[in-house]
């Protein structure tokens, strides 16, 4: 293999670590902020919750806007394709991230709207759950491209079998991160609610995640002869039965490691059975996007590795520094939110 | 409407309201650095306290830029897509670099600094504190050197119509990322050290803790008075750097049309791009060559020099060229009143000149949106000056009604967060930094 097909192969893996990370670490505040409104019975628990994740949740977003610069730097003509496609759905996914953005520092700092803002916060993290599972689903199974790799579809191409089951799943894993992550976090009645939802969303969850492999057959036939792809779906199945013990158990920090651990390795499956796509051209295979056609240059792609290579062992350092920092039980004598 | 333009307003307005926070957010960033270095030296509470005050501020700050600043990171995808394929190569990289660089360093030390002081030793709160002002400073950094790629690109060949890095240092680093970041970083400075002197002349005004007002005061408009003044060196270079490297752009800002020797500065007027004519226009004979190459009777270049359809609009760089100048000029004024008024001590006193700091607050932020105005709209009719046209770079497949769609919604929620965010913050300084923050935060629970 030529190093500049390396480079690209290298570059479709870490877009994905980055899209990966965001989703288990941002996870866990979109899965919160989903949930909030249902387990909290009153403002004090309300408030335990909006603490575990106020100290994280923004540094947990920069992984989207990594993702994206990365998804931009690296491969510009899918980034530019699915961007101006997919049009409405991301404007509104946008909106809905700037809102939830504001909403908890808001909440914290303006008690007379403190409900607007706070239901604003749930909105803002359902929507995107939501659709960050459909844009995934519709590139995966593939939308109309022209020859010039713009998209020829509508808002309501994207609203399609196997995308809808993607999103909800999404929404499922989501809250499955919240409701560990909120178990970690939180003690008493609240604890117990945050336990037993996760072991409900973990229900459910296997429900949708059996039914995204049966779209995944039917739509895309070819993932049986990839064997990633197996190897991850086991793997899946297996942090879910360990997720589960863990609960059952009442070790929390367990139960919270099985279902990152889980999300990833749904990751593995989706980028075994995309390999070597990133818009899959639904009309004619030939015109699909791929790691080769829509590259940076050879010469980009290997400065943004050094950036890479140099800024991401920064990066996890002080991630899991801040998050020591921060360990335990959310204290509510802080100034937390 | 067309497309184009309605994407070119999307762009103006949502990057026109997320650049009133990143120099707030530089300056206050600076002042927060400068009292914990003071607490870690001195040890006394106080500087603690007031650098709480301002932490708890710059977090709502903090968030409304990156709430504001999630758009922009996916604009280039959803209006921009033709800009996205034919500059990819290039433009891409410092945002993802921005991202892994500063972005994350600042959200998670900021993080720290809001919700750890009670969690972590006092040395590591100072060096969070130094990161969140070392990666804000950073993240400038990076998006200075996309912006000033477009302005002066180097570094690339074209190749297949579409630009490939032929060398990241040259485009990094091009004729204008040095002088633009200076000059950039110092109004995020002269913006962010005027906001704590308003506060500061707030308290004092209204009588309230005057021992911890004074502190402020004092601290942030020595910063204050020292970036103005450094600006005066800084934005000439920049202006020297325009000159230079874009002289349609400086022809337009001085709305010079022919190309003169001994060429005068417009002091003020209203040009007229179509007719080539500048109405009331107020001249200063030679000052513009002087001003420019040191010379009063150098050679400065017209718009008529260049072809019609590669001509910058005159009206509006040369309106906001020139109150940028102006604020510029008024800062420098009331720094000078200022050091005047220290050396006679009547500082304290002088009702008056905190009445000035209180009011003067909202221009550096004028000031930064007018250069920012005269910058972009000089570059036109260019996305990057000489290599794409704004025109080819829109999305071709996004419908006008799109467009303005989620135009009105952007609207819509921006005026929303600047209500609620103003309202919130105005809260919070009149709260003060007196009380305990436990429950600064909630009324109830």
């Amino acid at each position: 293999m030529e190093s500049w097909d390396i480079l690209r192969n290298i570059w479709f893996i870490l877009v994905g670590v980055l899209f990966a990370g965001y989703s288990v670490l941002d996870g866990f505040d979109l899965g919160i902020g989903i949930l909030a409104p249902h387990i909290a019975r009153n403002q004090n628990e309300r408030r335990a919750l909006y603490s575990a994740v106020a100290p994280f949740w923004d540094g947990n977003e920069v992984w989207l806007l990594t993702g994206g610069g990365a998804l931009f730097a690296a491969f510009p003509q899918a980034y530019a394709t699915v961007f101006s496609g997919f049009y409405l759905a991301l404007m509104l996914v946008l909106l809905a991230l700037i809102l939830r953005a504001v909403s908890l520092e808001f909440a914290a700092h303006d008690s007379k709207r403190r409900t607007l803002w706070e239901f604003l916060f749930h909105l803002g993290s359902l929507f995107p759950a939501l659709l960050f599972g459909v844009a995934l689903g519709n590139v995966v199974v593939g939308v109309p491209l022209d020859a010039g790799m713009e998209y020829t579809g509508n808002f309501f191409t994207l609203l399609r079998p196997l995308p809808l089951t993607f999103g909800l799943f999404g929404v499922a894993a989501f809250i499955l991160q919240g409701s560990t992550f909120a178990a970690l976090k939180v003690e008493g009645e609240l604890q117990e609610r945050a336990r037993r939802t996760a072991r409900k969303a973990g229900g459910i969850y296997l429900v949708l995640c059996g039914l995204s492999y049966i779209m995944i057959l039917i739509y895309l036939p070819h993932s049986l002869n990839r064997p990633l792809a197996w190897v991850s779906a086991v793997l899946t199945a297996v942090f879910w039965g360990l997720m589960r013990v863990a609960l059952q158990k009442r070790q929390d920090g367990r139960a919270f490691f099985f279902s990152s651990a889980g999300f990833l390795s749904l990751w593995g499956i989706v980028g075994a059975i995309h390999f070597p796509n990133l818009v899959r051209a639904g009309n004619d295979e030939a015109l699909s996007i791929t790691i080769y056609n829509a590259s940076s240059s050879r010469l980009t792609l290997t400065v943004m590795l050094v950036i890479a290579l140099i800024g991401m062992p920064l990066v996890i350092g002080y991630t899991i520094y801040a998050y020591r920092v921060f360990r335990g039980k959310v204290w509510l004598e802080d100034d937390f939110y | 409407m067309d497309a184009v333009l309605l994407a070119r307003i999307q762009f103006g307005i949502t990057a026109g309201f997320h650049f009133l926070f990143p120099p707030i957010t530089l300056g206050l960033s600076f002042v927060i650095l400068i009292l914990e270095s003071l607490y870690i030296k001195k040890g006394e509470d106080v500087y603690k306290n007031l650098s709480g005050f301002l932490i708890k501020i710059l977090g709502v700050v903090f968030v409304m830029g990156v709430a504001t600043g999630i758009v922009l990171e996916f604009a280039f995808g959803n209006n921009w897509s033709e800009y996205s394929r034919m500059v990819g190569d290039i433009f891409g990289a410092p945002l993802a670099a921005e991202g892994i660089f500063a972005f994350f360093m600042e959200s998670v030390f900021l993080g720290v600094l809001i919700f750890g002081r009670s969690r972590v030793s006092k040395r590591a709160y100072w060096w969070s504190a130094f990161l969140v002002f070392f990666a804000s400073h950073l993240s400038g950094l990076w998006i200075i050197i996309a912006n000033s790629w477009m302005q002066t690109p180097a570094g690339f060949k074209i190749e297949g119509g579409r630009a490939v890095l032929t060398n990241f240092f040259q485009a990094a680093l091009n004729h204008s990322t040095v002088i633009r970041y200076v000059h950039t970083v110092i109004a995020g400075w002269i913006t962010g050290s005027l906001f704590v002197a308003a506060i500061a002349a707030w308290f004092l005004l209204k009588n309230r803790i005057p021992p911890k007002a004074k502190l402020l005061l004092k601290a942030s408009l020595w910063l204050f008075i020292v970036t103005s003044i450094l600006q005066l060196g800084f934005g000439h270079l920049h202006s020297v750097q325009v000159a230079e490297t874009q002289p349609e752009k400086m022809a337009a800002f001085e709305a010079l049309w022919e190309t003169e020797t001994g060429a005068p500065f417009t002091v003020f007027g209203f040009p007229d791009g179509k007719k080539q004519k500048t109405y009331m226009a107020v001249k200063i004979p030679k000052f513009l060559s002087l001003l420019i190459h040191f010379d009063p009777n150098a050679e400065v270049i017209g718009l008529n020099e260049f072809p019609e359809e590669e001509r910058p609009p005159v009206f509006l760089p040369f309106v906001s060229y020139h109150i940028m100048i102006l604020l510029g000029m008024l800062f420098i004024l009331i720094s000078v009143i200022g050091l005047v008024l220290m050396a006679r001590r009547k500082l304290w006193t002088s009702r008056w000149y905190l009445s000035l700091l209180l009011f003067a607050f909202p221009l550096p932020l004028l000031a930064n949106e007018f250069g920012w105005i005269a910058a972009e709209v000089g570059r036109q009719p260019w996305a990057v000056y000489k290599v794409l046209k704004t025109a080819d770079a829109a999305s071709k497949v996004v419908p006008a009604g799109n467009i303005l769609f989620s135009l009105i919604m952007f609207t819509a929620v921006y005026t929303l967060i600047a209500v609620a965010g103003g309202s919130i913050l105005i809260r919070m300084v009149k709260k003060g930094p007196d009380e305990p923050p436990a429950q600064d935060v909630e009324g109830e629970g």
